[in-house]
């Protein structure tokens, strides 16, 4: 049986392994091991690490695999925390990087300095940053249950079931002001209190963590850097409501965080913190996992709901909401990843301590995964008003090569588009919401000048039309028809009636459309439309697309005084379009030009030119 | 590509869907295996799922192709699917895909002639940080460009000619 003396004996035991103070001159060397990590080539650094450490013997050293450090455009991250507690981060480590570390300052003491952070970084994006749901993320190895227990894991989970009732657990949620991380923002207690109140029966809780937004990883990075996290906080969820059984809906997009949740749970059955009587009580919870396959619907809940039973992943009306009648047509809760990843903090700090954070209707914090043109793309946690500037300026370092801002997408497919007049909103969830956009799970992606609007509403509708699941007819067809406009714009063949009838079709979808998805369709079109009117017009009335993307509406043309007259552009033409002598400057005929690129890319002094 | 129902992989999916029906909603489980097993779910394993399962041969069909990681064709050797989330997107992954697609002459979501590629747009795989990416396999390619996209596909080319 599970108890608190258990849970501190491990605390003491991992403490003295992991906490470099406790070995003379030792270090604990971390290296980032997510999906962005592992693409950068962070398996090869942890096992040329690992070498050089036992060809040296140095066994004052702890080795870990940890998950996102946040620093994505900068992996493969090693970070060294010496016996003081101080942390040097080292960014972009190659292989012969790694044998200079562990020279210099593992083994003599003394940081790589060349190497550190701050050769590609002039800011210091941790100033702004409050980390709850992403605590663990980075700090621990999310492989090994020992390391969550010495960062007081399922100490939470053990307060709630032997000193805590269910009602006083919901309580403690609901006081906190927490609110559904996934998108909509619904007070999470209210939620929990909803489903309690059916009596009797089995009930299920469930964890979305189907996330499908294009940009977005904020759930992925919690789930491959600290799991754990994830289970504690549904088993306690499982208590409030009085569900038995629990189950994680997962995209298998994710296969990292599948392998991890999964080690994870078999290691807390292990620890008997999952199963029968956990901690001496009479609570009894079981957890598995479902994959998702590939359909975007299925983060919705009554989709998802209907994906686990074994259907076509369609939502269906609510109400009966799913707190009522849901998996399995029993009571069930849903919550995404990052909510069940604040609770186990919020019962161990408290409401007030949750509550003192971020705005007086969003409180805590929230992970946003930053994206696109931005110098510092990665995730980071800020608390709820943070100003998108902040965000964007002062942890993200601006946008890159010196463009200028022009818009960021919050809230994937089903968000809009701020602009510059909006930088200095608090984000929360109703100031978003104020300005045709909404929260989402999180993904911010930043656009500059080069990005055509019309061409992202077309990108972001051209997913939701592909998506949709295809049960009511305003996202069945609508949708389809708003793209075919938008096409029809892109391609220069559009008239100012089509941008009405634009407007006036993406209204009516958002009213009539049976679930979250199709309802909220038409929003990066209306945003961009709201915000960015001038552009679809000039894409119909001009014919020009201003951010030269629209293929149909520019034109190559060499600019005669840059042109040198080498005639590489000429070889690369594939159809023969572009004429001139040597030495001579070229020309382009656009009737035969098909718009590769080739050209562009082959010359030498950039003398071609989109107009 | 002909596709060809294996006695032993018939055996595993029949001992892992026994597995799945110990549980409640035993039909996504069990097309995972199935999609892993035969690295596809044509009409012929689906019959076998409908009776083990106990479920109509239209409803399991419905699901399959509901799911677009399911597939009912079989795919090529090497799966390579160029990421098109917004980040990737804003990105570039465009003109990945198609450079890919003029040097495989398929267009994507289809297989070469002699088996050896599929060609996938993918959804986000939350690499964004290394945006534009495209996958060959397992393997992630981060920061591509045309140019190491064609050269990952050129020294599979290599490697199996």
């Amino acid at each position: 049986m599970v108890t608190f003396d258990y849970l501190n004996a491990t605390k003491i035991k991992t403490e003295a392994k992991i906490n470099p103070q406790n070995h003379k001159n030792g270090f604990r060397v971390v290296v980032g091991m997510a999906t962005c990590g592992l693409t950068a080539g962070a398996d090869k650094v942890f096992q040329t690490l690992k070498q050089l450490i036992e060809s040296n013997n140095l066994d004052n050293i702890d080795l870990a695999p940890v998950g996102c450090v946040g620093e994505c455009a900068l992996e493969p991250l090693v970070e060294v925390i010496d016996h003081q507690g101080q942390k040097t981060t080292y960014c972009k480590v190659s292989l012969q990087d790694i044998e200079k570390i562990v020279n210099q300052h593992l083994i003599s003491g003394a940081p790589v300095k060349e190497l550190t952070i701050d050769n590609y970084k002039n800011i210091d994006s941790s100033s702004l940053q409050v980390r709850i749901a992403l605590r663990n993320c980075g700090v621990i190895n999310p492989e090994d249950i020992n390391e969550y227990i010495c960062y007081d894991g399922y100490k939470a989970l053990g307060k709630v079931l032997t000193e805590m009732t269910p009602e006083e657990v919901i309580h403690v949620i609901q006081e906190s002001g927490l609110r559904g991380r996934g998108g909509g923002g619904f007070s999470t207690g209210l939620k929990w209190s909803l489903c309690a109140k059916n009596k009797g029966g089995q009930k299920y809780i469930i964890c979305n963590a189907d996330e499908g937004d294009p940009g977005a990883f904020m759930d992925r990075a919690v789930l491959e850097g600290d799991p754990h996290s994830v289970i504690e906080a549904m088993a306690i969820g499982g208590y409030a409501i009085g569900a038995s059984q629990g189950y994680i809906y997962i995209r298998a997009e994710y296969p990292l965080a599948v392998q991890r949740l999964n080690k994870a749970i078999e290691q807390a059955y292990e620890a008997e913190l999952l199963g029968k009587n956990i901690f001496g009580t009479d609570f009894c919870f079981d957890l598995e996992l479902r994959l998702g396959a590939g359909a975007f619907v299925c983060g919705e809940e009554t989709a998802l709901i209907a994906s686990i039973e074994g259907e076509r992943g369609m939502p269906r009306n609510k109400p009966p909401f799913p707190a009522d009648k849901g998996l399995f047509a029993r009571p069930s809760i849903i919550n995404n990843v990052e909510t069940y990843a604040n609770i186990s903090p919020i019962v161990l700090k408290g409401a007030k301590w949750f509550a003192s954070m971020g705005t007086q209707k969003s409180k805590g914090t929230k992970v946003f995964a930053l994206g696109g043109k931005i110098n510092n793309t990665g995730l980071l946690e800020v608390p709820m008003g943070t100003t998108l500037r902040q965000v964007i300026y002062d942890v993200g370092g601006g946008i890159p090569n010196n463009k200028k801002f022009k818009a960021v997408q919050t809230g994937g497919p089903s968000g809009g588009c701020l602009t510059a007049e909006h930088l200095d909103t608090p984000i929360d969830y109703d100031n978003l919401v104020k300005l045709n956009s909404m929260m989402g799970s999180g993904g911010m992606i930043v656009m500059d000048e080069e990005n055509c609007m019309v061409d992202v509403a077309h990108f972001y509708l051209q997913f939701t039309v592909e998506e949709s699941c295809g049960k009511c007819t305003p996202c069945r067809e609508g949708t389809h028809k708003m793209l075919e406009i938008l096409e029809k714009i892109k391609s220069g063949n559009g008239t100012m009636q089509d941008i009405t009838e634009l407007e006036e079709l993406a209204y009516y979808i958002q009213d009539s459309a049976l679930c979250a998805l199709g309802q909220s369709a038409p929003n990066p079109v209306i945003s961009t439309l709201l915000n960015f009117k001038d552009e679809y017009i000039a894409h119909v009335t001009d014919k020009k697309c201003p951010a030269k993307v629209c293929k149909a509406l520019v034109n190559y043309a060499v600019v005669a005084d840059k042109c040198i007259g080498c005639t590489k552009c000429k070889r690369n033409c594939p159809v023969q379009a572009i004429s001139g002598e040597v030495k001579k400057p070229h020309k382009i005929d656009t009737n035969r030009c098909i718009k590769c690129d080739m050209c562009r890319q082959a010359c030498p002094v950039n003398a071609i030119i989109l107009e | 590509m002909k596709f060809v129902l294996e006695e032993s992989k018939v055996q595993l999916l029949k001992e892992r869907i026994q597995k799945h029906k110990q549980k409640p909603g035993p039909l996504m489980p069990t097309l995972h295996d199935a999609q892993n097993i035969f690295g596809c779910i044509p009409i012929e394993v689906q019959k076998i799922i409908s009776e083990e399962l106990d479920e109509s041969v239209a409803k399991i069909n419905g699901v399959v192709t509901f799911y677009s990681n399911f597939s009912t064709e079989p795919k090529g050797k090497h799966i390579v699917s160029v990421c098109m989330g917004t980040a990737c997107y804003v990105k570039g992954a465009k003109a990945i895909l198609d450079t890919i697609s003029d040097m495989l002459n398929i267009e994507p979501g289809q297989t070469t002639k002699d088996g050896l590629f599929t060609l996938e747009n993918t959804r986000c795989i939350g690499a964004c940080g290394l945006a534009p990416v495209f996958q060959i396999g397992d393997k992630v390619y981060g920061n591509a460009t045309k140019d190491t996209a064609k050269q990952a596909i050129e020294e599979i080319l290599k490697s199996e000619a």
